[in-house]
């Protein structure tokens, strides 16, 4: 076993007392004050990130749109300059590889933000497919990444920053400075709030953390780690990749339909996805609700009358519910909400209910 | 990190209070510290007899799974009930409203061989020092 990789933060999160946890290969904050007490911080108010173990891949060159547009399956010509889309690289059975934030940052230059567990993988899997006047460069070491979530987000960010955050839209980057110190911007996030991520050059990491730090807690917000990470983006019905979706699992059955763009340019996947679509989706990612206390984990068996259907991929008490929740693969005809199923947990079976996604949906801000 | 001095402990961090001829448990301070918030506990049916050492239950936060271990043999004669709904109630007050399950001790079992605070003190101590 190798000794897990340290952020460029990983003393500032052991000054503010964070506990550790291991992921990818990275040894990350799981949580400071509480992973409950940052979830709710971040619903209510606010809460700051470090999700630098996120990977980094830049494409440029004449063709680096076009390899963009062939290897993942939401439209990058859409993309104009500053824009941002949320996609999926397939393999060509339609199995999901990765899922990934593409920005344009210029004409030839395009930025995915990967799954650190996949970042190696991606890089491969790009090269493999790139042709010559394509560079890909895997940015991952020099870049860190930080995470500002939550309503009120954009008056945190506003006295740090020049750049106009009223009009920025969801899913658009812009390079601009905060705190003094060059960044690029994006209004993204994986928490179903409103918020910001901010990219920058590691060595920048340190400044850009403590001045965001400050504004938070001034705001009343909190540091928070990959505990609330995971139960803020449950609760907002987002899969996880290696967890919720794997290459055996294609986004259509992951109820990312949406992403897929059948109709544009053929793009690594699409025959197996344009086949599945017309024969129909055996399976489908739901979410589920328990009726009664208990804690639905990976691989735990989801039944209806008495018949195995599907398998749970992820679960958690919900912080803001109260509830017990969970997402699931079940077979497409029990997909319905408000189908009865039950979980099976150790030796229990306790009854559930198939329920719509997002299980939280923020009340957006008017004006 | 609380470790009253009243009480024993087990390697596997339970606390055990007896009141008479039953013992009352739960888990500790430093146990409940390091699971994070507790969402969910999983305990017998009153009635159970368990040995000592036998898990009777599990405790959960949104990451893990954690075995209850007996620390002693008996018959469960009571549940916190308030834990199915609360059980945050663990890591606000692990000693008192965060309490588990109360045991009638089996015959020939005693607290007395079960760590005092001090022993048990030093077997954290030397656990994080790990």
């Amino acid at each position: 076993m190798t000794e897990a990789r340290r952020p460029p933060l990983h003393d500032a999160h052991r000054a503010l007392g964070a506990r550790f946890v291991e992921f990818a290969g990275w040894a990350m904050p799981l949580s400071y004050a509480g992973v409950v007490e940052e979830h709710l911080a971040v619903r209510r108010c606010c809460g700051l990130f470090d999700v630098s173990h996120m990977g980094e891949i830049e494409l440029r060159g004449p063709t680096a749109g076009a390899l963009c547009q062939r290897l993942t399956v939401n439209d990058v010509s859409r993309l104009r300059i500053g824009d941002a889309q949320y996609t999926i690289l397939c393999n060509p059975e339609g199995g999901v590889l990765d899922d990934l934030i593409v920005s344009r940052l210029g004409r030839e230059r395009f930025l995915l933000v990967v799954n650190a567990a996949n970042t190696a993988a991606d890089v491969a899997w790009i090269r493999e497919h790139a042709g010559r006047d394509v560079e890909v460069v895997d940015r991952s070491a020099e870049l860190g990444l930080l995470a500002l979530q939550g309503p009120e987000a954009e008056f945190v960010l506003r006295p740090l920053t020049g750049a106009a955050l009223a009009g920025m839209r969801p899913f658009t980057v812009l390079q601009t400075a905060v705190a003094g110190q060059d960044v690029v911007l994006s209004r993204t996030g994986y928490t179903g709030e409103d918020g910001f991520e901010i990219l920058a050059d590691a060595a920048l990491l340190p400044v850009l953390w403590q001045a965001l730090l400050e504004a938070v807690r001034r705001r009343g917000g909190l540091p928070a780690g990959l505990g609330a990470r995971d139960t803020l983006r449950l609760e907002a019905g987002l899969p996880l990749c290696g967890t919720d979706m794997d290459e055996s699992t294609t986004p259509l059955e992951a109820g990312l339909g949406w992403v897929v763009k059948l109709h544009k340019d053929d793009f690594v996947g699409r025959a197996a996805l344009v086949a599945q679509e017309a024969a129909g989706v055996g399976r489908r990612l739901v979410g589920i609700e328990l009726d009664e206390p208990g804690v639905p984990r990976h691989g735990h068996a989801v039944c209806r009358d008495g018949e195995p259907i599907g398998t749970v991929t992820s679960g958690i008490r919900s912080p803001t519910l109260g509830t017990y929740i969970g997402l699931a693969y079940v077979a497409a005809a029990s997909a319905v909400p408000g189908t009865p199923v039950t979980v099976a947990i150790r030796d229990r079976r306790l009854p559930a209910r198939v329920v719509a996604r997002p299980f939280y949906r923020r009340v957006r801000q008017e004006g | 990190m609380r470790v009253p001095e009243e009480l024993r402990y087990t390697k596997d961090h339970e606390w055990l209070r007896m009141e008479g001829g039953e013992g009352v448990v739960g888990i500790t301070d430093f146990a409940q510290d390091a699971l994070g918030d507790v969402v969910f506990v999983e305990l017998p049916a009153v009635g159970s007899a368990l040995t000592r050492g036998q898990a009777f239950g599990v405790v959960e936060s949104n990451k893990s799974v954690s075995d209850l271990f007996a620390p002693l043999g008996g018959r469960v004669v009571a549940v916190n009930a308030a834990l199915r709904d609360e059980p945050e109630l663990v890591n606000k007050d692990p000693y008192g409203a965060g309490w588990m399950i109360r045991l009638a001790v089996a015959a020939g079992e005693s607290a007395g061989t079960l760590l005092d605070a001090a022993a048990y003190r030093a077997h954290v101590e030397a656990e994080q020092a790990k």
